[in-house]
Formats: C-alpha cells, structure tokens, sequence
C-alpha cells in the first residue's frame, strides 16, 4: 500500500477531475475540472523517472544517479500546450456567455431545445 | 526515506485543495485553490527532481493560467448556479474508474526505485548528451534538440492556439458599439 | 486598484528583475534548469502583470499588439528556418549538426536559435492571450 501510495494519490486526484467534468454543469467550472485532470497526468508520467537518492538531470562532477529527463521533456511541453488550449477553452466560454447569456450547460439546452424559433440570443453576435 | 516522506504529505496536502476545488460553489474561490494546487505541484516536481517542469509548473500554473481564469470570470459569472442534475451517476462512473486504475496498479514497480523499467529501456540521452551535443542540462538538450521535431510541433500548437483565440476574441473595428 | 500605491510601488521595483531572470532563464538554460518555454512565460508574466497595474493602454504603448502579430509567426519561422537551413547544408530536417565548424557547435547554434524562436513564440501569445481577454467588454 505504501509502496503505491502516490500513485493511489494520483489517481485520486485524476478522479475528482473527472467527477468535476461530469458532475458540473457550469463550463468554467468544467474546465478547472479539466486542469485538475491534466496536472494528475503530470504527475503520473513524473512519478516513474524519480529514482530515490538521485538528483536532477544536469550532468555535473559528483553524481552518478540522476532522474530519468525523458518524462520531464514529454510534461513540460505538455504545460505549454495546456495552457494555450485552456486559455482557447475560456475564450469559448466568453463566446458562449455573449451569445446565450449564461454558462450554464442545463440553461443553454434548455434555451435550445425549441428549435422553431430562434433562442433569445443565437445569432446576437454577427451583427 | 526523506524523499517518500515529504511525497507524501505534499500529495495528502493535494488531496485536501482537490477536496475544497470539488465542494466550493464559488468560482473565484475555485481559481484561487487551482493556484494553490498549482503551487504545491510544482513543491512536488521538485522532490521528484524534474525542475524544469517544476518551474514551468509555477510560472504557467499559479502564475499565467490563474489570471486567464479570473479574466474570463470577469467576462462571464463568478456563481455557478445549483445544479439540477443528478450526482449519483457522475460519482458511479468516477468510482469505477478509480477502481480500476487501482487493480491495475500492482504490477507497477516501487516508487523510486532504479529498477523500474524506464530507467533500464530506451535511448540513454544521459549518457549521450554531453559527447554529442556538450550540453549539461539534459532536458535541453532532448527537448530542443533529440526531440526536436516533438517541440516544433508543440510550438506550432501554441502558434495556432493564439491565432484561435485572437479570431475569437478580438474586438475588430466597429463591433461592440451596440 | 490603479491609485494602490503599495502595488503600484512593488510592482515597478519587481519589474526590471523579473524580466532579467526571464533573460537569464533563457540564456542559461543550458548549464541549469531552464529554457525557451520557461523564459517566456516569465517574461509574459511581467508584461501582464505591468498591463495589470496600469492598464491595457500604457502597456500596448510599449508592447503593441502589431509587435506581437510578427513575434507569434515569427517564432515558428524561426524555428523551422533552422530546420531548413540544416536541410541545405545536407543534413537532415532539424538537424544541428552541419550548423557550424563540428557537430558540437552546432548543436549548441541549433539549440540557441530554436530556444529563441520558442521564446519568441510563447510569450508572444501569451501576451496576447492577455490582450484579448483584457480588452473584451462585459457582456
């Protein structure tokens, strides 16, 4: 048990993310959801390169054991990339509160669902 | 021993800011907590030596993204209504996942130890860096140059992402007067 | 919060040092923990805070959104270039080692030079992440 504690860990943490996104109707709150879940993954990949006694991966006079650089190099592109495609994810979001008034998944299905005539604010932004 | 210590009381103090990120209601509250979460990952990177991630972790995390967030929470609404929706179904599914990845975590190796697979697989950029490259941070080295296809490829998301999000949100001439 | 005078007083003297590490952060990622992605999102994140401080006018005044129209593209060019310009001395795509005198020196070119176009790259659209959401108007 305590030789996979943090493992276990991660993946509890990757779970209350994704109960975040399920449970949750409101779409910033979806989208914290979604960074909960993508940080767990960082871990999970970073957790294995670890090797214990070791030191960072910058070769210098003195130490032998290092960490593995490979799973570093993977996650810290992974960052970058993550927050460009949350920051698209909140500018969708503003899109949505401009065209529909709300960010509230149930209240835009429910603004939709009679579709013979237009909702209350489709189509307000191309003018 | 020091190392498995303080890994896991940072994951437990994880584990306490996901409780709070998942029960708060209040959306500002939320951010705040993402960028305490943020930070304490990054705390983490560093006790598993990846300190490159550990400062981008910091700086994007608990820095950028904190800020993008509370801009958006400015442009849209800071309560998150009650919801309708049932919580039974959303917790079953989010349970049955965890047990799963649980049952298929005893065949992975100890925490830390050298004989897992990854250390004993695979290219030996550390090894390899200095001869070939006479570059010490090996991170550098794989990210822009063993891999750099990888990071061109990603700087290119990035590029696209930004494009995406000016054509989204950028206010053009003459919009925004009604 | 723009008459605070404690922010506004904390900010100027934390300014120039965060846009020197950002610099350093670049420029030494080589020997220690650091890079292109790193230093450009400090150095993003000293523009945004500035911009936070004084307002998007005063900020587009010494960082303006046509600057950063050439630096996002600017950045990806620069970094395929090096790709290219590895082509035409007969090696492979993104391949350093043809870059200079042997293939150490030109490892450590290709890397400078792709380093700045990720700097470049990611900063810039960072910055104009902020820009964007900073000059939307409440609906």
């Amino acid at each position: 048990m305590i030789a996979h504690f943090s493992q276990i860990a991660t993946i509890f943490l990757m779970v209350a993310g994704l109960y975040v996104v399920m449970a949750r109707g409101n779409m910033v709150k979806k989208l914290i959801g979604l960074s909960l879940f993508q940080s767990s993954v960082y871990l999970l990949y970073l957790l294995p390169g670890k090797v214990i006694g070791g030191t960072a991966p910058i070769i210098g006079a003195g130490f032998t054991v290092y960490a593995n650089p490979l799973p570093h190099v993977l996650i810290l592109t992974a960052i970058v990339v993550g927050i460009a495609t949350l920051a698209l994810g909140l500018t969708l979001v503003v899109r949505i509160k401009e065209a529909y008034g709300t960010i509230e998944e149930d209240e835009i299905i429910a603004k939709e669902t009679p579709k013979t005539r237009n909702g209350p604010g489709r189509g307000g932004d191309a003018a | 021993m020091i190392e498995t210590t303080i890994t896991i009381a940072l994951l437990l103090m994880l584990a306490a800011v996901t409780v709070g990120i998942v029960r708060v209601r209040g959306l500002f509250a939320a951010v705040v907590l993402l960028g305490v979460y943020s930070l304490l990952m990054a705390t983490l990177f560093i006790v598993l030596d990846a300190v490159d991630v550990a400062m981008t972790e910091a700086a994007v995390g608990a820095g950028v993204s904190t800020v993008f967030f509370l801009g958006a929470l400015y442009l849209t609404d800071t309560v998150e209504a009650p919801s309708s929706r049932g919580r039974f179904l959303p917790l079953l599914l989010a349970l049955v996942t965890a047990g799963a990845l649980v049952w298929g975590l005893s065949d992975l190796p100890e925490f830390g130890s050298p004989e897992q697979p990854i250390h004993k697989q695979g290219a030996d950029y550390l090894a390899r860096s200095i001869p070939e490259t006479g570059i010490p941070n090996v991170v550098t080295s794989v990210l822009a140059s063993y891999r750099s296809f990888d990071t061109l490829g990603e700087t290119t998301v990035v590029f696209t992402a930004g494009i995406g999000i000016l054509a989204l949100l950028r206010r053009r001439r003459g919009e925004g007067r009604n | 919060m723009r008459f605070d005078i404690v922010l506004r007083v904390a900010t100027k003297f934390m300014l120039a040092p965060l846009l020197l590490f950002a610099l350093y952060v670049q420029l030494h990622g080589d020997y220690g923990p650091g890079g292109g992605f790193q230093a450009g999102v400090i150095a993003a994140a000293a523009i945004i805070l500035y911009g936070l401080m004084v307002g998007l006018g005063p900020v587009q005044k010494i960082v303006p959104s046509a600057l950063l129209e050439v630096l996002i593209p600017g950045g990806v060019l620069i970094y395929a270039g090096v790709g290219v310009v590895g082509m035409l001395q007969g090696g492979n795509f993104l391949d350093y080692n043809r870059l200079a005198q042997d293939a150490v020196h030109g490892q450590e070119w290709g890397v400078f030079l792709v380093e700045i176009g990720v700097f470049m790259t990611v900063s810039s659209t960072m910055i104009a992440i902020f820009y964007a959401f900073a000059g939307r108007r409440r609906s």
